[in-house]
This record gives structure tokens, sequence and C-alpha cells, in this order.
């Protein structure tokens, strides 16, 4: 394969700074790949490449002339098409806001732009980041790199394949109970959730409010550092951003130390339900940290097994409030205005039929949740588990530094498989959960394969501590590489299943 | 508390969406399983434990009063479905301000 | 459709009004509640809205510092406690003027509860409890396009969102009982209190021509002694302080004829017409479910004792204790200072006295011929183009013998019609008294001379006859003379 497509975010920006390469073309060795390999993965709905090619054109221009380049300047990434980017389609994947142009960019989005980072487009995802699958997309289904047959996870699919079909080195993901995470798991890739309020939500279109966190996607350890320490960091335009310094996360990604560091096992996120397959690597990847000198805890987080209800309770609940503005009078989609139907029927009309399956049923779950008579029973209920879950992290971060689970439960299941159960569905986040209802960062690293299909390993750390997730990935991706010979893409590349990602490239 | 599909089709009405009859019996035996599964939260959400609306304890966050620039009205109206005399022109409105 | 109305005083003889008035009151900070957009009424549509207030999708609201003040300063002057930690809420609706389909407003944790205030009717005080003021933001304007322009019969409506997220902040009071017949008048004293209240601490225009105060009058009638509250009608956005008063004369005697007629009130919110009726809305039984909860993008308030301390320290005078010492520094009779009061003229005398005129000349200008003045125009005292400095420069011309009292009257038509302060106007129109006595007295000569009678009569001691000679000379002089000046020349002259 082509050796720019290979490079990791890291090396690519190296060589853009030494003018070993231009700017423009990466970024158009991955258009191209994006044209000859999207048509199987489906992980884009908008590619804009005139609009990269001319991003990319300005960083070259900026090196011409002598000037300083930010660490991933002219490094193309893909955008979870859930970020608002000025006069960029903007969909969250529902048909409801099929054509809207933002009139704004978001925080993140603009300080890609002051970074250099060249935006390839917008990817999949399940409608309004509803999903585990991306199966909810309003527009079509991406598919898992690995196995075209299988799902690439969600909602944050689309940006997890990119990145697993060499389409973007760099991507990016929002977080609201695992979109970045589990897609990341099941496509061999790294992602992260950074603490809650360590990166803007600013311009990223709301889902659960108290929940989202925009965060890196990558092919390493490394590279979702860099991406994370450009995009984090307080915003005035996010009440709820913190306003503290980022963590050296890029220094944790690069040192790998975990030498006496106490790695927390949660009991409660292993056992009945989990593949064995998924036990077995999570157990190996376990071996592999303590011979990088960690020492391995056992540690018991009891309401975790309340955090799923609760989490479909309050997600549900904000989304049924943020999803009410998508009404057909501003923007967006408008069904049935005849001239003589009233206001109110119009917005009934567009909802009915804007909406997907999915969205329909959490909009529907949150009106019930926080409907008089039923609020303390169900969100109130739920606010207070919340309260447990935090308490339960609070007293096993006192024991250990990190706590590690299995990101999901089990590989990518097939496509179609769980469509019609939804709560099978919702397991995907069994483990994932948790660290957003508590607001602490986590992140998931491949781990290995269970029957072909990647593995994914989670590292959760206390809120605002996002380095120890690097520090530790840092030292699995190492460790884990130098058992298998190189990264486990290079496996998938390696077997036949991936040939086709070779493309028009050779 | 098993949910009716009239039940559906109220919450469908407070939350603006207009179902069809397939798409309320579909769903009222899926809400079913799904508020069963979470009605647990209920289990351990005694009264001596306070509520959780924030992850991150924050408070007072203000920005100064200060103007800044506003869209220009063009943008503002470029996605209106429909606008006239630099308004959005929208469906005639049956309800009342509130 | 023909409504039965009851006699206003029957119906008091029969029933006891429970009031309930809610106030929102927009705060005139520069930018909006929750975004940068400039806080202007009016403008040309949609040019002061930004992705916040429009609600687009990823837009996130931040809380104006200003907004917060004012609303702890008011809860301060309401006599309220200010919650030690309290959040926004979302109240959940569709309608086209809210961007985002919820209101960001606040629920069972308002920053201000458990208030009072004592205002004054007719020298009768009545203490208001005040239940509650919240922060919340304002929705966009419609213009409903169709035949009669009324919402109602609309073909479409036209949405302006200039006026989407101007900060409101809402007084609520408990309910108000124990008013009787002087309900309506204690609901208009009462918002005529806030009006006043808010422009001393400076936190609104409150024009209520512009909707920046508007009130929701509450009422219900239960039998005289019973306990138990009647079922209240809210009258929605009444828009003037006659209004207030009206709409709630007309809503008593309307539910006191249905409840006589054996009838009942159905729980309603209706719509005042300033033709002097209310048509009935929406149907509280199938009032929306708000589905409140907390705002998860905004985090909470929580007002340090220090600032609160610090805010109490920028109250002003409050408007019912200035009253009170006003009144005792003026030495007013109760009625002639009520009388002040009523004509919103208090801050005008006020401002004029300290100018240098006296408290009666105050008076006696602003209370009379200014009135005049203002009730042609249809105004309020205040909108008047003349200041109080002005008045008691008048006074001040009026006492030193430039101006009699029909000059100064002209002068003001002149200070009104901007022709400068009042001196500006004498030395503009040559008003000023004529006080040269030579020309005076040849007018005086000339006047005996051609009433030879009349000289005569006041010769011979009937002094009473002096007034036609003056009348003559001040013909003569186009009024620009000092009246009890000619008298003493003519009856010099004449003796
Ligand atoms: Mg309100
Ligand atoms: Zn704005």
């Amino acid at each position: 394969m082509n050796e720019l497509l290979r490079a990791t975010a890291s090396e690519l920006a190296g060589m853009i700074a030494d003018g070993e390469v231009s700017s423009r073309e990466v970024t158009q060795t991955h258009l191209d790949q994006i044209a000859a390999v999207d048509g199987r993965v489906n992980a884009f709905l908008h590619v804009a490449a005139d609009r990269a090619l001319a991003a990319a054109d300005a960083v070259d221009a900026q090196r011409a002339a002598g000037e300083q380049l930010s660490p991933l300047a002219g490094v193309p990434l893909a955008m979870k098409d859930i970020f608002c980017a000025q006069g960029m389609p903007t969909t969250c994947g529902s048909r409801i806001l099929e054509g809207w142009l933002p009139p704004y960019d978001a925080t993140i989005t603009s300080r890609l732009a002051q970074a250099g980072v060249v935006v390839l487009g917008k990817t999949n995802m399940d409608e309004f980041a509803m999903g585990s699958s991306t199966e909810n997309s309003g527009f079509f289904v991406t598919h898992n790199p690995w196995d075209n047959t299988k799902i690439p996870g969600g909602s944050g699919g689309g940006s997890a394949a990119a990145l697993a079909s060499f389409e973007a080195p760099l991507a990016l993901g929002t977080d609201t109970g695992g979109s970045i995470r589990q897609p990341a798991a099941v496509t061999g890739t790294v992602g992260v959730k950074p603490t809650y309020g360590g990166t803007s939500r600013y311009g990223v279109v709301a889902m659960a409010s108290s929940l989202d966190t925009p965060g890196p996607c990558a092919r390493t350890v490394l590279d979702a550092a860099l991406l994370h320490q450009v995009i984090g960091g307080w915003d005035p335009m996010d009440s709820t951003s913190i306003n503290a310094p980022l963590p050296d996360v890029v220094g944790a990604a690069r040192s790998g130390d975990i030498a006496g560091m106490r790695i927390g096992v949660v009991t409660e996120l292993g056992g009945e339900g989990y593949a064995p397959g998924v036990e077995q690597r999570f157990a190996e990847a376990l071996e592999a940290l303590q011979r990088r000198g960690a020492e391995i805890v056992e540690v018991s987080c009891p309401s975790f097994d309340y955090a799923l209800a609760a989490y479909y309770l309050i997600m549900p609940s904000e989304v049924s409030s943020n999803l009410a503005r998508f009404d057909a009078m501003r923007y967006g989609l408008r069904v049935g205005d005849d001239g003589n139907t009233s206001a109110e029927e119009v917005m009934n009309l567009t909802r009915g039929a804007g909406f997907g399956a999915e969205a329909k049923r959490r909009i529907i779950i949150g009106t019930y949740a926080l409907s008089a008579g039923y609020y303390d029973a169900y969100y109130g209920s739920a606010q207070k588990v919340r309260t447990l879950i935090k308490r339960d992290f609070d007293a096993a971060f006192t024991t250990a530094d990190v706590l590690v689970s299995p990101t999901t439960p089990t590989t990518a299941f097939t496509i179609g498989e769980r469509v019609d159960d939804p709560l099978a569905m919702y397991k995907a986040d069994l483990c994932t959960i948790p660290s957003n209802l508590a607001g602490n960062c986590a992140i998931s690293v491949p781990c290995g394969l269970a029957d072909g299909l990647p593995v994914g390993f989670q590292v959760m750390a206390p809120a605002l501590a996002d380095d120890r997730l690097y520090r530790v990935g840092a030292a699995l991706e190492a460790e884990l590489a130098a058992g298998w010979g190189g990264s486990l893409l290079d496996q998938l590349l390696a077997s036949p299943a991936g040939a086709y990602l070779e493309g028009g490239l050779r | 508390m098993a949910l009716t599909p009239a039940d559906v089709a109220r919450l469908a009405e407070l939350a603006r969406i207009r179902l069809t009859e397939d798409e309320l019996s579909a769903l009222a035996p899926q809400l079913d399983v799904i508020l069963d599964a979470v009605a647990g939260v209920a289990e351990v959400a005694s009264a001596d434990v306070p509520l959780t609306s924030h992850a991150v304890p924050l408070t007072n966050v203000f920005r100064p009063d200060v103007v800044g620039p506003s869209l220009a009205a063009e943008a503002v109206l470029a996605a209106a479905p429909a606008a006239e005399d630099g308004r959005f022109r929208v469906p005639r409105i049956l309800g009342e301000e509130q | 459709m023909s409504v039965e109305l009851y006699d206003f005083d029957q119906a008091m003889a029969e029933f006891d009004p429970v009031l309930g008035l809610e106030v929102h009151v927009e705060l005139n900070t520069v930018s909006k509640m929750f975004c940068s957009c400039a806080n202007v009424f009016g403008g040309e549509p949609n040019t002061r809205t930004c992705p916040v207030c429009l609600g687009l999708p990823g837009s996130l609201p931040v809380v104006n510092a200003k907004a917060i003040e004012s609303a702890i300063r008011i809860g301060l002057a309401l006599n309220c406690e200010i919650a030690p930690w309290c959040r926004f809420a979302r109240k959940n609706y569709f309608y086209p003027d809210m961007t985002k389909d919820f209101q960001t407003s606040q629920y069972d944790e308002p920053i201000a509860f458990n208030g009072w205030v004592e205002i004054d009717v007719d020298g009768e005080p009545f203490r208001i409890e005040i239940e509650r003021a919240h922060m919340e933001e304002d929705a966009g304007k419609s213009v409903h396009v169709g035949l009669s322009g009324r919402i109602g019969d609309a073909d479409y409506s036209l949405l302006d969102y200039n006026r989407a997220g101007t900060p409101l902040v809402e007084i609520v009071t408990k309910p108000i009982t124990g008013t009787g017949a002087k309900a309506p008048a204690v609901a208009k004293a009462y918002v005529a209190f806030l009006r006043d209240l808010m422009l001393a601490l400076g936190v609104s225009d409150v024009r209520m021509e512009q909707g920046s105060l508007r009130c929701d009058a509450n009422v219900s009638l239960m039998p005289k002694g019973a306990t138990q509250f009647g079922l209240r009608t809210e009258t929605k956005n009444v828009n003037s302080l006659r209004s207030i008063e009206a709409a709630l004369h007309y809503e008593i005697r309307r539910q006191a004829a249905l409840l006589a007629g054996g009838g009942k009130v159905h729980q309603e919110t209706r719509h005042w017409h300033e033709e002097g009726h209310t048509t009935p809305g929406r149907s509280k039984e199938t009032a929306e479910d708000y589905r409140y909860f907390p705002e998860p993008d905004l985090v909470p308030v929580a007002p340090s004792p220090e600032w609160i301390a610090e805010l109490r320290e920028t109250l002003p005078e409050l408007p019912d204790r200035k009253r009170k010492r006003l009144k005792a520094e003026w030495g007013f009779a109760d009625q002639e200072f009520a009388d002040i009061v009523n004509a919103g003229a208090l801050d005008l005398i006020e401002a004029t006295v300290a100018a240098g005129a006296s408290p009666a000349a105050g008076r006696k200008w602003w209370l009379t011929e200014l009135a005049r003045r203002a009730n042609e125009a249809g105004c309020e005292l205040a909108e008047l183009a003349i200041t109080p400095a002005q008045v008691a420069e008048l006074q001040a011309l009026v006492e030193a013998g430039t101006l009699n009292d029909k000059l100064a009257r002209q002068v003001i038509d002149g200070v009104l019609a901007g022709e400068g302060s009042p001196s500006d106007v004498v030395t503009g129109r040559g008003l000023a008294v004529v006080s040269d006595d030579s020309a005076l007295a040849a007018a005086v000569e000339r006047a005996i001379a051609a009433n030879p009678e009349v000289a005569e009569r006041i010769r011979s001691g009937k002094v009473q006859a002096v007034g036609a000679l003056i009348g003559a000379v001040m013909q003569e002089m186009r009024g620009q003379a000092d009246a009890a000046k000619v008298r003493e020349l003519v009856l010099a002259t004449l003796s």
C-alpha cells in the first residue's frame, strides 16, 4: 500500500514539515483512497475534495513562506457529520437536516483550521448519534473494513471505518455512551472520550448535552494525543467547558511509562455476556501491562450494574428536548406545508417523516420519562444512580490509578442482527456508559482479534487525568505491537479480507 | 405498566411526531421492554442519594455583558424553508403564545 | 355571542376576588441573555440573531453576568431571599417563536423567592407577597398575515427573532386576598409599583407599550366568607396600567355573572381586547406538560453571600421608602401627596425641587398645567419634552417677576415646541413682563384718559373699579405686564 496511506498522522506531519511531501499530495492520496474503497465501506456522507485541497495548499504555502507549522498541519482528517463547519453539509445522519449548511463553525472546527488540519469530509453516523452500529443513519449503512458484513460500531462508525480503511489518518467523533470507543474497539482503531468539559461542545449538534463529549479517533495512541492537543481545552462558548490547562497528553503518549502504576480491573465489567475471545484478549493485555511494570488490582463498582438503565433514561430525556428544535420552521426538512396545513401539523408531519425509528423511540421514551407523574421514578432515580456511579469511581480511584475493562462485551456483530432488538443493541455500550455518566475520561486501544475481528481494551481515568489514558494506551500498544511484529491493522492489510483496501493505489 | 398504542400516541403528540398505526403498534411493546429494563434504577435510588444533573461540578460560568457580532440577515434566512420580508415564513399557527 | 356581565358593586357584595399577578420584565442589558447579540427593541427583522438565539443545531448558551446581577438586585428590592444555589431549567413546548422549542427558564429553583412589597391604594396600604422572581429568555415575534391580522384566522405567519433571547425576570405573586372591590386598583398599583421599582433600579426600560413590562393577571372569585379559592382565569399580556384595571374589572363582572347564574368558571387563559372585553384562549384542562428538567448546557448559579451583599449595596433608595421620606419632607396633605403619586409626578417634582423650586411650586406646575398637556398629548408626564430643571427655571422667572402665569404658559408652549429653555423662549418670543416704568406709566395715562368715568369712581374711593383699568393696560401691553405692578401704578396716579 501507498506509504502515505499507511503512515501515521505524526509521521505525515513530520514529512510535510520537512518538505518531503506536500500536504496537497497527502490530501490527494487520501481522496483517491476514498474514491477507490468507499463504495464498499460507505464511511463518508460528504467528501469536500475542493475545500480539502484548498486547505492543503494553504498549508503548503505557509511552509513555503517559512512559517512555523503546528504539529498536525497538512494532515487530513475525517469529520463525524455532527460537527458544524460553515458552508459544509451537516446532517447528523438525519434526513431532517438534509441539505443544511451551517452558517458557523464549531469551536473544534475552528481549532482544526487554525492548526492546518485538512478536513476531507463528513462521515456517516447513526442518526443524531443514536446507535451502536451506524445502521440508524438516515442515508446508508457503513461497513466494517475488517468484514463488510459486520457493523463498524456506532454512532461514529463512519469515522472509525474511515481510519481502518486508510481513508484518513485522523478522525473526529463524539462519545455520549461509547460512540467513539465502541467503534474504535470493533474496527481495531484508537478512540478517546476526553473528560467531559475538556473538549468544547460548541457547534457540535447535541444528542444528550450532559453526556456528549467530542474526542479524537486515530490509528495510534500518539496520533490521538496530537489531535486531542489541537481540539482540547477551555472554550468560553461552552458553559460546561473546564477552564483548566489540558494535561500533557502528547508527552504521556510518547512516554508510555507505567512502571508502578496500579491498574484496577472492574469486576462488574466482565463475566456473563462477555464473549470468551474478548475476555481472553483482555486477560492477555493485562499480562502485557504487567510486563511493563504495572500492578494489577481488582476493584468493585457495584452501581455499574445500573449504569445502562440510568443512561437509557437520562440520554433519551435530553434527546427529547434537544431534538425538539427540528420543527420545520427555520431550517431543514418541511413536510406537508400546502398553504392550509397548520404549523403544528407541519411539525407533526415533518418529524414523523424526518426522524428514523431509533430517534422516534428515544424521543418518546424521553418524553415519557420527563412527563408529569413519572419524572421522579425515572429521570430523578436515574440522576441518583449517576451520583452512585460517580461515588463508585471516586472510591475505585483511591485504590487504582486507572480502571480497565473490555471496551465492548463482544466483537462486531452482523449488520441487521440487532435492528429489531433495541435492548440487545443497547448492551454494546455496557462498559463505556459509566464514564459518560461520571464525566471522566476513557480510551479504547486495540488488543487483538477474536474470531478474526478486533477486540478493544478500555482504560478509564479520573476527570482531568486524560494523560493517564495515553500513558497506559501507549504502553499497551507498544507491548502488543512488539509481540505481533506490527499494528493490528497491519494484520488486516496482510489478510485476504483486507486486499480490497489496496484500492487503486498499489 | 404496559404501554398501549394509545399511550404512545399521546406521547407522540406531546413530542410532535406523527406516527402511523403500524408504528404505534410496533413501538408500544418495544417501549414496554425498554421501560421494564430501565425501571430498575428506582431500586437503588434511595431518598438520601442526591441527584447529579451535571457530571462536572462547575458553578457561576458567565459571560460579560458585551455586544458581539450577529449573523447577516441573509445568512440567517438562507436555510429557511420559506421567507418573506426578512422574516421566516411559517404555516398558520393554531396555538397561542405562552 | 353576548357575554353576561354582573354589576361590579353587586359582584363585590357577593364575592371575594383572589388575584395572582405574573409580571415579565425585560432587562435592559446591552447584550442578550445567552449570547452577545445586541439587546435593543425593534430594528430590521432577524438582524440581531446568531446561532445561539436562533437555536441552531450545535449552539450553546452562556449566561450574561449582568442579567444575573439585575435578577439578584430585583430579588433584593422585592425583599426576597436569594437562592444560594439554583439552576436553569428547560420548559419544553413547541411553538414557532421559540427557536429551540424549549424555553430556558427556571422551575423549582428560582434565583429569588419569598418576598413582599407594600403598595398604597388611595392611602390604604396593601402588602403583596412575592412567590418568586426567576430568570428566563424572551421568544421571537410573529406577525400574522391574513384578512384580520389575528392569529386565529391568519393564512400564515412571519417570524422575527430579534427579540429571541432577551433576558426576562418573571415576578410571580402569591395569591392576593382581602382586596375586596379594590382588586383592580390594587393590581394596577402593584404593577405601577414594579414599574417604578425597575426604573429606580435601572434594570429595565419598563416601556409597557413596547412590551418590556408585561402582565398576566389571574383572578378568581369565591363567595363572601369562603376560604376555598374558585377556578381562575389568566388574562394574558395586559399591556398598560389602565388595561390591567379594566381587564380585571371586566373579568370580575364576567365571572360573577357566571357564578351567580349557577354556572362555573372555565380555568383558561383569556385575551384582553382594548375595546374593553376578554375572550377565551387555551383551556387549562388540556394544559401542556412542560417536562421541566435542569438545563444541562448551563451550570448552576451559586451567588456567594459576599456578592449578594455587594449587590445590596448598589440598591438605590427604593420608591416606597422614598415616598415616605418625601411626604414627610414636603408636608403635603394625604390627598395632595396621593395625587402626586397617582399622576406619576413624584420623581419629577423631586427633581424640580432639587433644581431649586419649592415643593408647592413643583406640584402646581406638574399637576395642573403640565398634567393638562400630557393628557392632551395622551402621554405620561415624564414623556413631555420638558425637564424638571426647566420647570424650576420657569418658576424662578415667575418669582423674579419676569413672567406672569399667562406668559409662563406661553413659555411652556415654547419649551414643548423645542424652542429651548424657558429663558431661551422668553428671549426668542420677546415674552418678558414689561417692567419699563415709563412705558407702563404712559399706558396707564392713556387708560385713565380713555376711561374718565372709571378714573373718577376710583378717585372717589371705589378702589374695586381698578380692575377695568388694569384690564385695559394689560390689553395694550399684550399681557406682558405684571398686573400687580399695573394696579400699583394706577392707584398711585389717581391718588
Ligand atoms: Mg415564564
Ligand atoms: Zn444571538
